[in-house]
């Protein structure tokens, strides 16, 4: 499913409904339990990536970095991107929309700048994108996000007016 | 020549410690800049980079080396960054992500401060499928937002994305580019502000044929008070020929060629195309500089450096400090040829 060129991908879900279900699997002591959990049983843990993968693929195209940007995208994947880009559309983009390596696909950056704009998030898209870690493939992100390890991974909206704090530093585990 | 841009010098001034670029210095003392872009050679001879900064050397105030530019093997830019400088010109040393990870890039940042390469440009790099290794694996491990980021930590903050500490820590007037005319227009100011808050310092633009885009761009800039943090060079090109003009408008991605200019450069005979096209540059130079928050222009001429003189000639830039002042300023500087033995 990942070995596959990376390559845009319109979401197959409006991004309000997204946000909507973001606000019931946001962090909390619950969620953060379950990944606990999911952690300290190999199996189950694989059976809940699988999952999460055959949905994600379904609806966003996910290519299962393990580190998702997606709330802050407007629920279109970054990492489709040709060059998996993770901080807004590169200077290629042609005048008709379309993605420079694929022409008549529509750059997925765009996608995500309109559908972002259509619910009102552009702030979101202003956020700096730290680097993500590339151990991370394969691994599920819900669980990486739940736990907390994905913490620091952009910075908050305001860092855009002031300059933002200098790069988190990934931990070398 | 003015000698104000937009009345402003940029805060940046404050923020960095001086470093040895005369670029900069140009930048922060409020003198319209003027920049160019070399290209290095497919193959292993340095005459060719040595000609062409000759060639420039009275008239700009730095040279771009690029970096296997549109995915198309070449000389590495360090390279002909320490002929350049051998030859009396600041070097802007570009730097892009498609051919290397994080390690490789924060090496590739430290030889340039250690060799005393005052000026980077970070980009992110055509993707290798424009180039002549379309079967090459992309690397992309960071964009080109995250390199900027990387350099202003690697300088400020002394550190290495591992967390190491660097001694001593590397300094340089970190660029970026941007491309006014790619889509989503209405979000491109906002994306130079992510280079700009990453640590952007000063930013060279994408070919400027339509001068309508650009100023409503450059509005934009102004409104998020952009232009205060980060010096804007304009940038533009002459067209040589109808099938360049063809090749930039069918194959290099990312360029913009409005239907006026089109007609204008096919209304000529075919042996007036290039200096309709030399012309029109000079002209667009002129017009860029009227429009406030432009603090110099970046001449691209790829293949076609003998031209830019005269294009820089016609649109009233006179030649820069002469080759003696420059070399003066060698002494411990970003000029000090001791470091290539």
């Amino acid at each position: 499913m990942t070995t596959d060129l990376p390559r845009p991908f319109k979401p197959r879900t409006a991004a309000a409904a997204m946000n909507a279900l973001h606000v019931v699997l946001d962090r909390n002591p619950l969620w953060y339990a379950v990944s606990v959990l999911l952690m300290k049983m190999p199996p189950l843990y694989g059976v809940f990536t699988l999952l999460e993968r055959l949905v994600k693929y379904r609806l966003f195209g996910c290519r299962m970095c393990g580190q998702c940007a997606l709330p802050v995208t407007a629920y279109a994947c970054p990492m489709t991107c040709p060059k998996q880009l993770r901080n807004g559309p590169c200077g290629g983009v042609s005048p008709d929309g379309s993605c420079e390596v694929y022409p008549g696909m529509r750059c997925v950056w765009l996608i995500a700048y309109e559908r972002a704009t259509e619910e009102g998030r552009q702030g979101d898209l202003r956020r700096l994108q730290r680097p993500i870690d590339q151990r991370k493939w394969g691994q599920s992100s819900w669980v990486n996000y739940w736990h907390g390890d994905d913490e620091g991974l952009w910075t908050a909206e305001e860092d855009f007016d002031n300059a933002p704090p200098l790069l988190p530093v990934l931990s070398s585990k | 020549m003015t000698d104000s841009v937009n009345g402003v010098v940029p805060a940046a001034s404050e923020t960095y410690r001086s470093a040895a670029s005369h670029l900069q210095a140009v930048l922060q003392r409020g003198r319209f800049a003027v920049t160019a872009e070399i290209g290095p050679p497919r193959g292993a001879n340095i005459s060719p980079i040595r000609r062409k900064a000759r060639l420039l050397r009275d008239w700009i105030d730095a040279a771009n080396v690029t970096d296997s530019q549109s995915a198309v093997v070449r000389m590495p830019s360090w390279a002909g960054c320490l002929v350049v400088m051998q030859e009396g010109v600041e070097p802007v040393m570009q730097l892009q992500c498609r051919d290397r990870n994080r390690i490789a890039l924060q090496s590739d940042l430290l030889g340039a401060a250690a060799l005393g390469i005052p000026n980077v440009l970070l980009l992110t790099g055509d993707h290798p499928r424009f180039g002549d290794h379309p079967d090459a694996k992309p690397v992309f491990d960071l964009d080109s937002i995250q390199l900027i980021w990387t350099a202003r930590m690697m300088r400020e903050q002394r550190k290495l994305l591992s967390g190491r500490e660097l001694k001593p820590a590397p300094d340089w007037f970190i660029g970026a580019v941007e491309n006014p005319f790619a889509p989503p227009l209405n979000w491109r100011a906002e994306r130079l502000g992510k280079k700009v808050a990453a640590g952007a310092q000063f930013v060279q633009t994408q070919f400027i044929y339509d001068i309508g885009v650009f100023t409503r761009w450059m509005e934009q800039v102004r409104n998020l008070g952009l232009d205060r943090k980060c010096f804007v060079l304009a940038g533009v090109g002459p067209v040589k020929s109808l099938r360049a003009l063809e090749h930039m408008r069918q194959e290099v991605p990312g360029m913009y060629v409005p239907d006026d200019v089109v007609r204008r450069l096919r209304g000529v005979p075919g042996d007036r195309v290039a200096a309709e096209g030399l012309k029109l540059c000079s002209e667009l130079i002129a017009e860029v500089r009227t429009i406030p928050g432009v603090a110099g222009v970046h001449v691209m001429a790829f293949g076609w450096e003998d031209a830019i003189p005269e294009i820089l000639e016609r649109a009233g830039l006179t030649r820069r400090v002469s080759p003696g002042d420059l070399l003066a300023r060698s002494a411990g500087g970003p000029f000090d040829e001791s470091v290539l033995g």
